[in-house]
């Protein structure tokens, strides 16, 4: 709840990525409607399922921060705050977690709604039958954010002993932005590099949220999916800690 | 002439020292570069799986459209080395670090282009020159034509420019949303790694007449194809590349020396 109000000081810098959602939303719509106007029903999606497709990876990019964008934990790793936090009498890993949770449901309102209303307004998106979809969607979005929550906090982490995170922060945007799904549907990348893809925490962020909304997977294998990755995350993070606990000590706050 | 020169010289040697910062953190300047290197590719890696299901795109080969993304990629990708920081001005007013700037010696336009000058941007250069090497392999382009290419490639690097600019001059009024200013650079990128006849006629009028993205590469590169423009526009306007680029630029060099003068530090 912390989480949320204090994003939501934020506003105008939210409703700005929202638009800038919004007009990427537009231009890869148009790519992708071309490539389904010449191979219609492409990989089991026809045109209307692909557009929705792309506006949900803009309407995911705050939420799940796909660009890769670090914790304030890193910067405090650097600066030595950490040891501050580490003295609090709360774990952590659950304390960034609820408070990136909060971010997430504030931008989910700020920076979702529009482009999909948007994209809804000029090319017409699909949206799920009825309210158990909705309600499955959400879920798998909420399990989407902790995934992604848990790729960033071991890379929060990994500061501690790198210092400089710029490099890892590099990488991390590189693999998120592809193995998403967030730059090209993952069901378009053929034989065992398209399996490999669809198996790997990414594909729990983008790929499978959205086949979720658009009815195109079984339901308890996806959402299944995504939990395994969410606690397999927390796990690694919670023996990260732990970890961190000793370095901090030894470098002596 | 010489102050143009004071300029150059300040700024190579602030970028010499950003590097040389930069290279204290040797393993993470080494993943930056690979990084930045990588993520292009997997931009291009993109375009050939969309080629992986289909021949055309818009009517574009997929040498063609390598050929309009490598353009546009090196343009876009110096523009950004050499300037894209400029957008980062809300930030340094927000943190009152502009302020500092305006007391030195040298161009604030310079000093904040050059800030965290990251050299490992150069790896997104090599990765579309190596782009537009192969599809020029590819392509054939007679030497008739093939003039043109370096024309447009230095006018994607002043459009480009001047889109960072303006981005930048617009923070001196809307200082908490730099994200704004990203639609027209990054969006510029993104926009021109595609034939322009994937999108729809209005938005392509509005690249041409009113934001002139239109002539980093796609009105150039359908001269160098000799192809007809799918929307119909006439043929004089594939060379007006370097009028539409010296018109933005000296907007954007207005409203940068606005902006300046309106500029009023937050006295924190």
């Amino acid at each position: 709840m912390f989480g949320f109000r204090r994003h939501a000081v934020y506003r105008a810098a939210a409703f700005a990525g929202a638009f800038t959602n919004t007009i990427f939303g537009v231009l890869r719509a148009y790519v992708l409607i071309a490539l389904w106007h010449a191979r219609p029903g492409l990989a089991g999606y026809d045109v209307a399922d692909a557009v929705t497709f792309c506006f949900l990876t803009q309407a995911f990019i705050g939420p799940m921060q796909v660009f890769g964008g670090s914790l304030d934990l890193a910067a405090r790793v650097r600066t030595g705050d950490v040891a501050l936090d580490l003295l609090r009498p709360a774990s952590l890993q659950l304390w960034t977690m609820a408070d990136d949770l909060g971010r997430a449901a504030y931008l989910v309102i700020v920076r979702s709604v529009p482009p999909m209303l948007i994209g809804a307004a000029l090319f017409g998106v699909r949206t799920p039958a009825h309210a158990a979809g909705w309600a499955v969607f959400l879920t798998s979005t909420a399990l989407g954010v902790v995934v992604s929550f848990g790729l960033r906090y071991l890379l929060a982490m990994a500061t501690c002993w790198i210092v400089d995170d710029r490099g890892l922060q590099q990488m991390s945007l590189v693999m998120t932005t592809f193995f998403s799904g967030m730059m090209l549907p993952l069901i378009l990348l053929p034989g065992w590099f398209g399996t490999l893809t669809r198996a790997l925490p990414w594909a729990a962020m983008v790929q499978v949220p959205a086949d979720v909304y658009l009815g195109k997977t079984d339901v308890l294998e996806a959402l299944a999916f995504q939990a395994t990755w969410a606690a397999v995350l927390l796990a690694a993070g919670a023996l990260v800690t732990r970890s961190a606990r000793r370095k901090v000590v030894i470098q002596g706050g | 002439m010489g102050e143009a020169l004071g300029l150059a010289r300040s700024y190579v040697l602030l970028a010499a020292t950003w590097v040389r910062a930069a290279a204290q953190y040797p393993l993470s300047m080494a993943m930056l570069t690979i990084g930045s290197f990588v993520v292009t590719c997997l931009d291009a890696a993109a375009i050939v799986v969309i080629f992986v299901h289909t021949e055309t795109l818009g009517g574009f080969s997929l040498p063609e459209v390598m050929f309009l993304y490598g353009t546009a990629g090196v343009s876009f990708a110096l523009a950004d080395m050499l300037f894209g920081n400029v957008d980062k001005l809300g930030q340094h007013v927000r943190a009152g670090t502009f302020d500092t700037m305006l007391i030195r010696p040298v161009s604030p336009f310079v000093q904040m282009a050059v800030d965290r000058f990251a050299f490992q941007r150069v790896g997104r250069v090599l990765q579309a020159a190596i782009v537009l090497a192969v599809a020029l392999a590819r392509l054939h382009v007679p030497w008739q034509r093939a003039w043109m290419i370096p024309v447009m490639v230095l006018c994607g690097i002043v459009l480009f420019t001047a889109m960072w600019t303006l981005g930048g001059a617009l923070q001196f009024l809307l200082t908490e949303a730099p994200e704004i200013a990203n639609a027209f650079t990054y969006g510029g990128g993104q926009l021109t790694q595609y034939p322009l006849s994937v999108y729809g006629g209005e938005l392509v009028r509005a690249v041409t007449f009113i934001v002139p993205l239109a002539f980093v590469n796609w009105q150039p590169a359908l001269y160098v194809l000799d192809r007809p423009d799918p929307f119909g526009l006439p043929y004089w306007l594939r060379f007006a590349g370097p009028v539409a680029a010296v018109t933005l630029a000296c907007a954007a060099g207005w409203a940068w020396r606005a902006g300046l003068r309106r500029y009023r530090s937050t006295g924190s």
